[in-house]
């Protein structure tokens, strides 16, 4: 057994990470799946979405052939919505409440066509916003994240100019490095972020983290107000014995990796555990097995009723050929020369429920032993805590709070998205910078 | 297994599904392989003074994805040579002698030329003609087709010529693009005809192209009115069916009902409201012969499913129900009411009740979905709700009349009764 990279060929690499969602192929194809819409009022889909996207809406564009109002009417709601079609669990959100469901039927492809819109503009470069003439006035954001992004592009339609400070050489957040290669790829990414700053008025500087090349009190002087949409980057640990051996990464790395280094560069086991359940855990499992692992095995310490991923996520690990092992719980890596050798688990079982409403693992004293090389660690991240009481900022264990108007307990200081809600969907961060834009527009009297 | 076979003023075919006038039956090949495929019969494309036709020929109308909704072209008659034409009526007639055969014919405005023309058709042994005065693009700048169909007297003149000379069954194609059919039947009626059809199709402009300015369809840049037919015209024909089935002269001959026949439950209506066959074009042209496989099947189940042995049980049975709106019941009264099992909460009914115009449909908001229901006391029994439902039998029309009695409007009048206050 062994951590190895190269392990298929550049044709299998190419099919194993080819787009999950593949486009629609022809305008035809579009327009039947457009034509299917009942277009419905006060539609199910548009109040399932975070955003409130009027579906409805840009489908019925699409019919009459009006692509470029179409692009508007998602982009107006949601200025991401062209990353948000491939990467939205539409299962729980629009597709989710769409009216054929109640029929028994397919639901419209909304998200299909949501990209068909979308990329239609980007392809063209339609910029389908006008800047207002500059305000003078200069706000910070710090994170080029779905939040960062959405509130900065808020804030210059209204004339604000806006300097976002990002910690990566890459702008795009968790979409471009938190998100499996077959649902977008790196250059996707980097397009919606040039994309969306084609406005004018947004200014990113690359390589700079709060804390160490900027400070809060440096952005507070030089700006009217400052936006914090830092995220939560940091890999929850496990707390177990043998985490730090060889062959133990967190899934964020991991899937960076795939990201940042290309697909043959990065090494995975022979026989990989996948510590989680989410959506990332999900992503990591089955890169793991696109990248060549015989066996991959998912460890989550609740059962199947419980798992936070959506039904049509876990299907992916399934096809993929995952394993699953429910009720086990991380209890110890064994290692061999430094090198991980085997994973001990305890066996839970379903105690009281807890405070998310479902029923807390209780350990049962057995252990399982999983021969494995590699560990994923995909159990949640934990937020920028230490860095959130070094600056003041008021944090319940790292989630920043809000006051009413997306403030903080900082005045001029507002936030959103993961920092603040500790790791939701992209759409979700996409609202949280929208009424974080808001907020700063009425704070400085825009 | 019900008779479905028809008998039009002598001319028997085994459905009653005849091929119209038009590119399907203008030339053996296509008349053969509609006959191998089961149609009753056809009238032969239009026979006259030879034409010269232009590219391109057609345009037509989409909806919501459906393609070709309403159809529309700009070709004329046959512009192949008469003795070929001729040559290949007889041919077909020998190979198929138990299917219908009727040739349109529109001859030059001169006894002599009809004269000259009938006396050609029934040397092939054809069983019946159909007199073009409906053909509303090119032969009407030439003084024939529309031109003749829209004035009742010369329409009569020209009849009364063939009825000189023909000695096998006429029947006179009635144009639409007039205020009514009726006057000109009345004329082709009194002047002899022994049967009329209907109707040809309407003067149109199917849209135009947008990049280029130019209606469709494009002829080196330019464009002319066409005819338009397909489903979108058949309300219209049926609505001219019925005039002509109402007026004591038009409806004393057969009539072959035209106009935007689909499917097996058009032609039902058609002759319903009065026609003793059915003509089909645009269905052919868009699908192919072999639409007559259901035609025939589904006519005959819905007979046997209704206990009618021949289509002439229950041909015209629907004329009577349509009546003049002062005679309608205005104690008749039914409102909507919405299956809450089925209801998918697409919300449709609410919006077109909200703003088309009643307000008769209660909205309690929910997420995602919102609860749907009729208010009795608004609901004014328009239907727009239950037409627009997109769930079968979701919504349905309870009766609830106001009073017993049957009460029209010049009653209500007459009595006094009280019109809406709000």
């Amino acid at each position: 057994m062994a951590i190895l990279n190269n392990r298929l060929s550049s044709a299998e690499y190419e099919q194993n990470f080819a787009d999950i969602h593949p486009p629609f192929e022809t305008a035809d194809a579009a327009l039947v799946e457009a034509n299917r819409c009942l277009f419905c009022y006060d539609a199910p889909c548009m109040k399932s979405c975070p955003t409130s996207i009027d579906v409805p809406k840009f489908i019925k564009q699409i019919t009459t052939g009006n692509i470029k109002g179409s692009a508007h009417t998602i982009f107006h709601s949601n200025i991401m919505g062209a990353g948000c079609s491939k990467v939205c669990p539409v299962e729980k959100l629009c597709e989710g409440a769409c009216v054929f469901n109640l029929m028994e039927e397919e639901p419209i492809s909304i998200a299909k066509l949501q990209r068909y819109s979308t990329e239609k503009a980007m392809e063209n470069n339609w910029q389908l916003f006008k800047r207002k003439a500059s305000t003078g006035k200069k706000v910070a954001v710090v994170g080029a994240g779905p939040a960062g992004l959405s509130c900065a592009h808020m804030l210059s339609r209204e004339g604000v100019d806006v300097t976002i400070y990002e910690r990566e050489s890459q702008g795009g957040g968790l979409m471009t490095f938190g998100i499996a290669a077959y649902k977008v790829t790196p250059q996707f990414c980097q397009d919606e972020v040039d994309y969306i700053t084609a406005i004018g008025g947004i200014e990113i500087k690359y390589n700079q983290e709060l804390g160490k090349e900027i400070s809060l009190p440096e952005l507070q002087k030089n700006y009217s107000a400052v936006y914090l949409g830092i995220g939560v980057g940091l890999a929850r640990r496990l707390d177990i014995p043998g985490e730090d051996l060889e062959g133990v990464t967190d899934a964020l790395q991991f899937i960076y990796g795939i990201r940042d280094k290309g697909f043959e560069k990065v090494p995975v086991g022979d026989k990989v555990a996948v510590i989680g359940m989410g959506m990332t855990a999900i992503d990591a499992a089955t890169q793991a097995k696109r990248l060549g692992a015989k066996e991959v095995t998912l460890v989550y310490r609740r059962t199947e009723n419980e798992k936070p991923c959506t039904q049509v996520e876990l299907d992916i690990a399934k096809i993929d050929g995952c394993k699953f092992i429910w009720l086990a719980a991380p209890k110890e890596v064994i290692g061999e020369n430094g090198k991980v050798k085997e994973l001990i688990c305890n066996v839970m079982q379903l105690g009281e429920p807890d405070a998310s409403g479902r029923r807390s693992p209780v350990e049962t004293g057995e252990t399982i032993t999983l021969n494995v090389d590699m560990v994923i660690k995909a159990a949640g991240q934990t937020a920028f805590e230490e860095l959130l009481q070094k600056n003041g900022i008021e944090n319940r264990a790292g989630k920043i709070v809000l006051k009413q108007n997306c403030e903080t307990n900082i005045t001029g200081v507002f936030a959103g998205g993961d920092a603040v809600n500790g790791g939701k969907e992209v759409v979700d961060a996409v609202q949280d910078g929208k009424d974080g834009a808001a907020a700063i527009l009425s704070f400085l009297k825009i | 297994m019900a008779d479905i076979s028809a008998n039009f003023l002598g001319i028997k075919s085994p459905n009653p599904y005849w091929l119209a006038s038009a590119p399907p039956t203008d030339k053996k090949i296509n008349v053969l392989r509609a006959f191998e495929a089961g149609w009753g019969g056809v009238v032969w494309k239009t026979l006259g003074s030879q034409v010269k036709n232009v590219s391109s020929r057609y345009s037509a109308v989409n909806f919501n994805g459906a393609k070709v909704m309403g159809f529309n072209n700009i070709e004329l008659i046959s512009d192949r040579p008469l003795d070929i034409n001729l040559r290949e009526i007889k041919e077909c007639l020998r190979l198929f002698p138990d299917r219908a055969m009727v040739v349109s014919l529109m001859a030059d405005n001169d006894p002599a030329s009809w004269h000259e023309l009938i006396k050609k058709v029934e040397d092939t042994g054809a069983h019946g003609l159909e007199l073009n005065f409906g053909c509303p693009h090119g032969m009407t700048e030439r003084g024939m087709g529309a031109a003749v169909g829209q004035d009742p007297e010369i329409a009569r003149m020209v009849v009364e010529w063939v009825m000189e000379k023909a000695t096998i069954p006429v029947i006179t194609k009635l144009t639409p693009n007039v205020h009514s059919p009726v006057p000109t039947g009345k004329a082709c009626v009194e002047a002899g005809t022994n049967g009329l059809s209907l109707i040809n199709t309407i003067q149109s402009v199917t849209g135009i192209n947008l990049d280029t300015l130019v209606p469709n369809p494009y002829v080196a840049g330019k464009s002319v009115f066409g005819g338009y037919c397909g489903p979108a015209v058949k309300p219209i024909a049926l609505k001219m069916l019925t005039t002509i089935s109402q007026d004591p002269t038009t409806s004393s001959v057969p009539v072959s009902g035209i106009g935007g026949v689909s499917d097996w439950r058009d032609a039902v209506e058609f002759m319903l409201l009065g026609a003793s066959n059915v003509q089909v074009c645009t269905a052919a042209m868009k699908h192919g012969f072999r639409i007559i496989e259901d035609l025939c099947e589904g006519l005959n189940n819905w007979m046997d499913e209704k206990g009618y042995n021949t289509i002439y049980d229950f041909i015209g049975k629907s004329v009577e129900k349509i009546t003049h709106w002062e005679d309608l019941d205005i104690n008749y009264h039914h409102i909507a009411a919405i299956n809450q099992d089925k209801c998918i909460h697409c919300g449709l009914c609410y919006i077109a009740c909200e703003d088309g115009s009643h307000q008769s449909i209660q909205l309690e908001y929910g997420k995602p979905y919102n609860r749907y229901t009729i208010k009795d006391e608004e609901c004014v029994g328009c239907n727009l709700c239950q037409l627009i439902c997109p769930v079968t039998d979701c919504i349905t029309m309870v009766e609830h009349r106001v009073a017993p009695e049957y009460l029209n409007w010049k009653d209500y009048q007459r009595l006094g009764l009280p019109l809406n206050d709000h």
